[in-house]
């Protein structure tokens, strides 16, 4: 399954959380790989493992987590097994997150800017070359615009251009740069009057706008994946569209894959390439997302889709999928979706179906379609 | 409009809440919340209210049923007028209206066993002739919403969001009532199971023959449901029709754009999302005019000056612009002005 062009790759990833009832087999076994550049959706119901798959990935497990097996190759290095400062470099310019809340995850008692160029501050190393390049890039750009630079402007492009790939610059240095480097990520989120965002405390924004905050703070490592957990859950439809424009925008600007996590069938179509459907644990469906909607397989994708009302049609009777979601300290044997499916058979209940490709990219993990 | 066979009224209905500021705590400013409502709901059909978050539907919905008092206007319920009534000449009315709420986790009392939580609201009307009466009634209206007796004796943190909604749409049935508002019914709950939810709702307003109010920000749910919509901006509704029309032809910008920004659950229609710029502005400093010109597409000079009449232009659909615009050519005709009221 694994390929070259692949950005992460996550194998056999099983995870339980420790609680006084018993354990909770949260994860049984997930897979997936995510291609550089796409977006990839991971969908599913509230339970079946979505965030815990995104809180693995990222390394923020709570403490009653334990991960049994599987691993998450990030470019070839195993998140699972990195420690300290590895870790933290890992962290720092691999992943990012944007969580479904922005106004619980941004600071309060700092400003927008502050915030953004906090992160870069705290390691210096590891931005300082992006930082002079980007500003050299805005320099060129004012120049080729306006034909000539002011001799101030000319003078810095000067000093910039002879700095050499290792350069270590001064603290009053890196801040102006970060600052510059911030409000160019600001424009790019589409935040209008960056300047004015960038003195901003996170009360004086709307919800649309911070949401925007926080995505240009995750753009700002330039990761190589960009983790979105329900980032239009808390918005409303009309600033919920605004952020999916925005993220059809970034997808052809950065080459940064996203996972983008959500309950909503809709906003998948919307926006990703791929889906992964997620049901109490497992992926039991993958692929494209033209082909997952039109050619669904898994039953339980099947009735998902059938289950949701549509704003462009008008149908008498909505289909429901019978029963809920398992417990899952108790998981149902076999595939776990068994006891609500409605083409259960004997062996469903016995043994656990394996992730077969079906056809060339569409995976299903049920024994109907063999295995 | 007066013909109609209306359960429920409102007639130019306002709900302003006072901000208090300063060291004495005077009146500072007020968040025109329901800002002039008229609306009717008519015997037995589902009337839709959507819009996005601070539109104040929920807020229209609580002054409706009189948890909130209302600042000014007149709610009529069944040719009564309630919104002056107090203590016991309210209490029979608000045994015919009911309400579901959005979050069953917050509205199921811990503590209270469900049987327990079914039959208070009986105690409460002076229902039933005896314990076992009551009894009966709750254990057959549990059965209604698909659960069996033997919940009965359970508490709600042993039953899962789905379930939940169902108790409280059985406790929302238990006096037996005309009206019921549902309020974001189904928002908190998972996709599958909100299809149950919908179907149980729909089910239940053919056997008891309710009304409802169904409020809701879910565009594709308010389609499945409604025979009417209105749709509300910045306090006010500024278009009502029937549903089907609503969804095929809006004639209000906002309705227009509201409608455009829903995602569809196919790829194959990945169009380009109309977006709606901007925000929607405060409700305590609502400018004079039109209150969506600023994020309007179509606004003229004559938006802010005047504010445009709430006409019916076709039957039974009302909108509150002052022009008829045709969306794909752009073109717009100005309604006539009715004579001022």
């Amino acid at each position: 399954m694994s390929q070259p062009q692949d950005v992460l790759t996550v194998k056999n990833l099983r995870v339980n959380f420790h609680t006084y009832a018993g354990d909770v087999k949260a994860l049984d076994g997930v897979e997936f790989t995510v291609r550089k550049g796409e977006v990839l959706g991971l969908v599913g119901e509230s339970g079946s493992g979505k965030s815990v798959t995104a809180l693995t990935i990222e390394g923020l497990l709570p403490q009653n987590a334990e991960v049994l097996s599987g691993e998450v190759m990030l470019d070839g290095a195993d998140l699972l097994k990195l420690k300290g400062s590895q870790l933290m470099t890992e962290r720092l310019t691999g992943i990012a997150m944007v969580f479904q809340d922005p106004t619980t995850y941004l600071n309060p008692v700092l400003t927008v800017g502050s915030q953004i160029t906090e992160i870069l501050a705290s390691a210096p190393k590891l931005f300082t070359k992006e930082l002079i390049s980007s500003r050299l890039d805005d320099l060129k750009k004012m120049e080729a615009d306006k034909s000539a630079l002011s001799p101030e402007l000319q003078k810095e492009k000067g000093q910039l251009e002879a700095l050499p790939a290792d350069a270590k610059l001064s603290k009053r240095e890196f801040n102006r740069l970060a600052k510059y480097y911030a409000l160019d990520i600001l424009h790019q989120v589409r935040l209008p009057e960056p300047e004015r965002i960038f003195k901003s405390y996170p009360f004086e924004l709307s919800g649309g706008m911070k949401q925007r905050a926080m995505i240009a703070m995750a753009l700002a490592r330039r990761p190589k994946l960009l983790l979105a957990d329900e980032i239009t859950t808390a918005l409303d439809v009309t600033v919920q569209a605004q952020i999916l424009k925005l993220l059809q925008l970034l997808k052809e600007e950065i080459d940064t894959s996203v996972i983008l996590i959500t309950h909503d069938l809709a906003v998948v179509a919307e926006v990703c390439d791929r889906v992964a459907v997620m049901y109490a644990g497992n992926i039991v469906e993958l692929a494209d997302v033209e082909e997952l909607f039109k050619n669904p397989l898994h039953p339980y994708t099947q009735g998902l889709l059938a289950s949701i009302p549509r704003p462009d049609a008008t149908k008498l009777e909505l289909t429901s999928i019978k029963g809920s979601v398992p417990n899952l300290i108790s998981p149902p044997t076999g595939c776990r979706f068994h006891p609500r499916c409605p083409k259960a058979f004997d062996r469903c209940s016995k043994e656990k179906p394996p992730l077969v490709e079906f056809s060339p990219g569409h995976f299903v993990e049920c024994f109907l379609y063999g295995g | 409009m007066e013909d109609k066979d209306y359960l429920l009224q409102t007639d130019d209905l306002f709900k302003w809440f006072p901000i208090k500021g300063g060291v004495l705590g005077r009146t500072v400013g007020r968040v025109r919340a329901v800002d002039g409502v008229s609306l009717g709901v008519e015997r037995g059909e589902t009337l839709g209210v959507v819009g996005e978050s601070g539109c104040g539907k929920t807020t229209l919905s609580r002054t409706v049923l009189r948890l909130t008092e209302p600042s000014r206007g007149k709610i009529i319920f069944d040719g009564v007028d309630i919104s002056r009534l107090k203590g016991g000449k309210l209490k029979p009315f608000r045994r015919r209206m009911q309400m579901v709420f959005q979050d069953p986790y917050a509205s199921l009392d811990p503590r209270q066993s469900v049987r327990s939580a079914l039959m208070e609201p009986l105690h409460i009307h002076h229902l039933g002739t005896s314990q076992a009466d009551r009894r009966r009634t709750v254990e057959k209206l549990i059965e209604t919403v698909g659960l069996n007796p033997d919940h009965l004796s359970r508490f709600p943190h042993e039953f899962s969001g789905g379930q939940r909604q169902r108790i409280a749409v059985a406790r929302a049935l238990t006096v037996n009532p005309e009206f019921l508002v549902l309020d974001e019914p189904t928002s908190s709950l998972d996709v599958s199971v909100q299809a149950q939810i919908l179907n149980l709702l729909k089910q239940l307003q053919a056997e008891f023959a309710l009304t409802y109010m169904f409020v809701s920000h879910n565009l594709a749910v308010v389609r499945q449901m409604c025979h009417r919509t209105a749709v509300m901006y910045l306090g006010r509704v500024v278009e009502l029709a029937p549903t089907e029309q609503l969804f095929r032809n809006p004639k209000h910008p906002y309705t227009k754009a509201l409608l455009a920004s829903v995602p569809l659950p196919d790829p194959s229609k990945r169009t380009q999302l109309a977006v709606l710029e901007g925000d929607v502005p405060s409700p305590v400093n609502i400018p004079p005019g039109c209150r969506f010109k600023s994020r309007c597409g179509y606004s003229t000079d004559k938006c802010a000056a005047v504010f445009p009449p709430f006409v019916e232009i076709e039957d039974g659909h009302f909108v509150e612009c002052l022009y008829d615009i045709d969306f794909t050519t752009g073109a717009k005709v100005e309604v006539p002005l009715p004579e001022s009221r």
